[in-house]
């Protein structure tokens, strides 16, 4: 067993944390470049650069890129080889985001209990983790700050098999289409279809986390992706919804073997601020 | 579609009607943030016959929970937050005399009616450009529900906020007219 201690479990989440929240990745920065190409839109090309200069700001002051540094959420691969020592794996992370948030100037976005009290936590843990244990002695974390602007946008449906593909790009144009302006266009579309109703809303998270520019490796899933997304940008909302051509950057599916009697699908959205950083140790 | 319109708060009437939906302005003066808590507040107190913590006849309001101030900052990275979730406590304060909000997305019909019938503006802010606005804001102070921590009150002091106006005192709506120009 390869050991691997909490402190630099801990060190290691902080820094992602940070890095994630401060830099937006340069597949966004490349696609919204190309995108004040593409914009029809003079108003809609004014907000495309407005966003560009706001992330170069942001990654050279190293502050938050958007005022919502969300709720922490992370995809952890844990090697079967690897043993945590020094302490609580979950405490690691918790503290890491703890540290991460309060040192790193980040916003406190968690609230202790959904429905009653809805008192802030203050150092916006608890952290939502999702771990995977896989072959190797190694960890590896993917983190992602969710805004609530575009989580609030997102939406459920449990298909009929019957409805097929067209019943699935309906739902997705549809949910894109109702949400307008609120989740901060141009966003990344994350669509999970199959598995069950968990499986999905992980499926469709995981998928807004993938690179711009990079399609599902199955041709078939890839051609939907390609022609959501044109759909998605016919439908005129644009940077900030003020109209315009560039509605979404990317429509991500990920999908998974289902139950013969159904259909899942979950449409998680992410706005331009599409935040995440990985790391393995 | 006017650009650059120069505007100093408190707005008047006179202000107002004069702004139409797609006109971009540079806001200037006092503003005050609350977002969902302090909405919640303000109205608990309108409705005991309570004083608010400041008067809203002819400010602004803007929606937003700002990032903490890093050391020499005025305030830390600070974008709208989504509206439609201060809809329902909007037309009291619009009757109180608010005169301007700003947020990000779609507002209700009631919100929209109200405003026609104050008289009062919705500007839309870029969501997402966080640290860009900051930089419009010279100094922020909470006046109210400190313990409400980035949801708290806040008076901030603005030189040339960039905004937008979306819906205007006649009720014409960006959010409608924008994107039905390029939907195919
Ligand atoms: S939706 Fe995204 S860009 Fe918009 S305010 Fe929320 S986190 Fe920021």
């Amino acid at each position: 067993m390869r050991e691997i201690h909490f402190d630099i479990i801990r060190q290691t989440v902080k820094e992602l944390f940070l890095k994630a929240n401060y830099i937006i990745g340069d597949d966004i920065i490349v696609k919204l470049k190309e995108s004040v190409q593409t914009e029809e839109s003079e108003s809609g090309k004014v907000i495309l650069e407005q966003i560009i200069k706001n992330n170069e700001i942001a990654k050279n002051e190293r502050i938050a890129a958007c005022q919502d540094t969300g709720l922490a959420v992370l995809f952890v691969k844990l090697g079967q080889e690897a043993k945590v020592v020094g302490g609580d794996f979950n405490e690691a992370i918790n503290q890491a985001v703890r540290e991460a948030y309060i040192e790193g100037y980040l916003r406190k976005s968690v609230v202790d209990d959904p429905l009653f009290d809805r008192k802030n936590t203050n150092d916006n843990t608890p952290a939502i983790i999702h771990l995977e244990i896989v072959p190797g002695d190694k960890i590896h974390f993917l983190v992602t700050p969710k805004g609530f602007g575009s989580e609030n946008m997102s939406a459920l449906k449990m298909l009929k098999p019957a409805d097929g593909i067209e019943g699935v790009k309906e739902f997705i144009v549809e949910t894109v289409k109702k949400a307008g302006p609120n989740p901060c266009p141009p966003i990344v579309v994350g669509v999970g279809i199959g598995g069950t109703v968990e499986k999905a809303a992980l499926l469709a998270k995981k998928a807004t986390l993938r690179r711009v520019g990079e399609h599902n490796k199955d041709p078939r899933y890839a051609r939907l992706e390609k022609e959501v997304l044109e759909k998605i940008n016919r439908l005129g909302i644009g940077p900030a919804g003020l109209g315009g051509r560039t509605t979404a950057l990317a429509v991500n599916i990920e999908y998974f073997p289902t139950h013969i009697a159904g259909l899942p699908v979950v449409v998680n959205i992410c706005c331009h601020a599409a935040r995440h950083a990985e790391a393995e140790i | 579609m006017a650009k650059n319109i120069k505007l100093k708060t408190p707005l008047t009437n006179e202000d107002v009607v004069k702004l139409k939906a797609g006109d971009s302005v540079l806001i200037t003066g006092k503003i005050y943030t609350a977002r969902d808590a302090a909405h919640k507040r303000l109205i608990d107190l309108l409705t005991q016959g309570k004083e608010l913590p400041f008067d809203p006849e002819g400010q602004v309001i803007y929606y937003v929970g700002p990032a903490p101030a890093p050391p020499g900052y005025a305030s830390g990275s600070a974008g709208p937050t989504t509206s439609y979730r201060m809809d329902p406590y909007t037309p009291q304060l619009l009757d109180k005399g608010l005169k301007g909000m700003i947020g990000k997305g779609l507002r209700s019909q009631e919100v929209v009616e109200s405003m026609k019938k104050n008289k009062a503006v919705y500007f839309g802010a870029v969501g997402g450009a966080a640290a860009l606005i900051a930089k419009s804001i010279k100094k922020a102070e909470i006046i109210a529900y400190e313990d409400l921590g980035t949801e708290a009150i806040r008076e901030m002091e603005v030189e040339d906020f960039p905004a937008i106006v979306i819906i205007d005192s006649d009720g014409n709506n960006l959010y409608e007219t924008g994107p039905e120009k390029y939907r195919k």
